[in-house]
């Protein structure tokens, strides 16, 4: 039976579609079987930042609305046989999607994979919830800066009261992903640090994913960044989270990208 | 004056933290228990209104919401001069109620 996790964050931009395909690629790389989900219905990513935007041919919408199997519509990841990804739709719009139907999914891919991690759409409507609703655990990601740490409090908020497990009276089991940290800026104290976030969102970190030209590079490629840049300092980061989220105990440091001698002297523009 | 940059401070991170930090007392207290708060606030009043004159406004209740649990607190400000008559009330309440419980036996 999988775990269902949730990677929600209410505002856009701040890693959700990227951390989900890191930590689903890691996560695999394990041997386990994964399925990532694209809750995005009309702005679909997921797809294109794991190279597999040519291969969809039906998606949620389709499953949800029985006009496809399930397995017509996951796309199994071509670099990493344990990994599956379940497209959003890029034509209809989020009204589409049925709670009963969503269940159903959940539920189906409950029996055939050992995880499930939904990739969520920023705000708090019917997408962002739905994605949320039969979650076990969510990985709220939160960028240090004040916009996006107020957004991750009212998702928090929201993961307490809308989700089945809260309606049950169960605890929803909530990690921090802190993405784009920039270590000589929070030092600074020209930006909010670990501690900063920790304390005003108070629920227990999950990683931190340091601010790194990989992670553009990897989306570029269309390969999840512990995929194709997996000795670097941001697929290092994302390779312990998943560790973590999967229960194990690592210590908590944030890894920087190696820099040659070149590159120390004449800068990365240079080369 | 690009010239006087250094002088600015950059540690802006503190702020940052501090607003946040009182605007998500607020928020909280406002999306997750706005509910609640209006419920206990009205029958809290309407008990204490029984036994003490009591405005609105001297109610007030709050969450401080913790990480394993919160604390609803209530604080409710009685003027001295209330509580002095407020036994007076009780006292009078009662005695109407003595009075019209004659009436309806002596009828």
């Amino acid at each position: 039976m999988a775990k269902v996790v949730v990677v929600t964050s209410g505002k856009g931009g701040v890693g959700k579609t990227t951390s989900t395909a890191a930590l689903g690629a890691a996560l695999a790389r394990s041997g386990q079987n994964v399925a990532v989900v694209d809750f995005d219905v009309g702005l679909r990513n997921l797809d294109i930042v794991m190279g597999a935007e040519r291969r969809v041919v039906f998606d949620l919408i389709n499953v949800v609305q029985g006009t496809a199997k399930l397995a017509q519509a996951l796309i199994r990841d071509k670099r990493l046989e344990t990994l599956y990804l379940l497209p959003a739709s890029q034509t209809r719009d989020k009204d589409a999607l049925t709670e009963d139907g969503v269940a159903e999914v959940i539920a189906e891919l409950r029996v055939r994979f050992d995880w499930v991690v939904c990739d969520s759409p920023a705000g708090i409507e019917r997408g962002a919830t739905l994605a949320m609703r039969f979650a076990d655990e969510a990985v709220v990601v939160a960028n240090p800066e004040v916009s996006s740490v107020r957004d991750s409090d009212r998702i928090i908020g929201l993961l307490d009261s809308k989700t089945l497990k809260a309606e049950l009276g169960e605890r929803m089991t909530k990690h921090l992903l802190i993405t784009r940290f920039d270590v000589a800026r929070a030092a600074s104290r020209e930006m909010l640090n670990i501690v900063d976030i920790k304390e005003i969102l108070e629920i227990p970190l999950l990683g931190i994913i340091p601010e790194s030209e990989e992670v553009l590079r990897a989306s570029n490629l269309g390969a999840p960044v512990t995929i194709c840049g997996r000795d670097s300092a941001p697929s290092r980061a994302y390779f312990d989270a998943a560790r973590r989220l999967a229960g194990e105990t690592v210590d908590m440091v944030i890894p920087a990208d190696k820099e040659g001698l070149f590159t120390k002297l004449f800068g990365r523009r240079a080369a | 004056m690009r010239l006087f940059r250094f002088l600015r401070p950059v540690s802006s991170a503190p702020v940052a933290r501090q607003r946040l930090q009182s605007l998500l007392d607020y928020e909280r207290r406002l999306v997750t228990h706005s509910d609640l708060i209006a419920v206990l606030h009205e029958e809290i009043l309407a008990v204490i209104a029984r036994h003490v004159p009591v405005d609105q406004d001297q109610v007030q209740i709050r969450v401080d919401r913790g990480t394993e649990s919160s604390n609803v607190v209530v604080d409710v400000e009685i003027p001295n001069a209330s509580l002095a008559t407020a036994s007076f009330w009780v006292h009078s309440a009662r005695t109407q109620a003595f009075a019209d419980d004659a009436r309806r036996w002596s009828r």
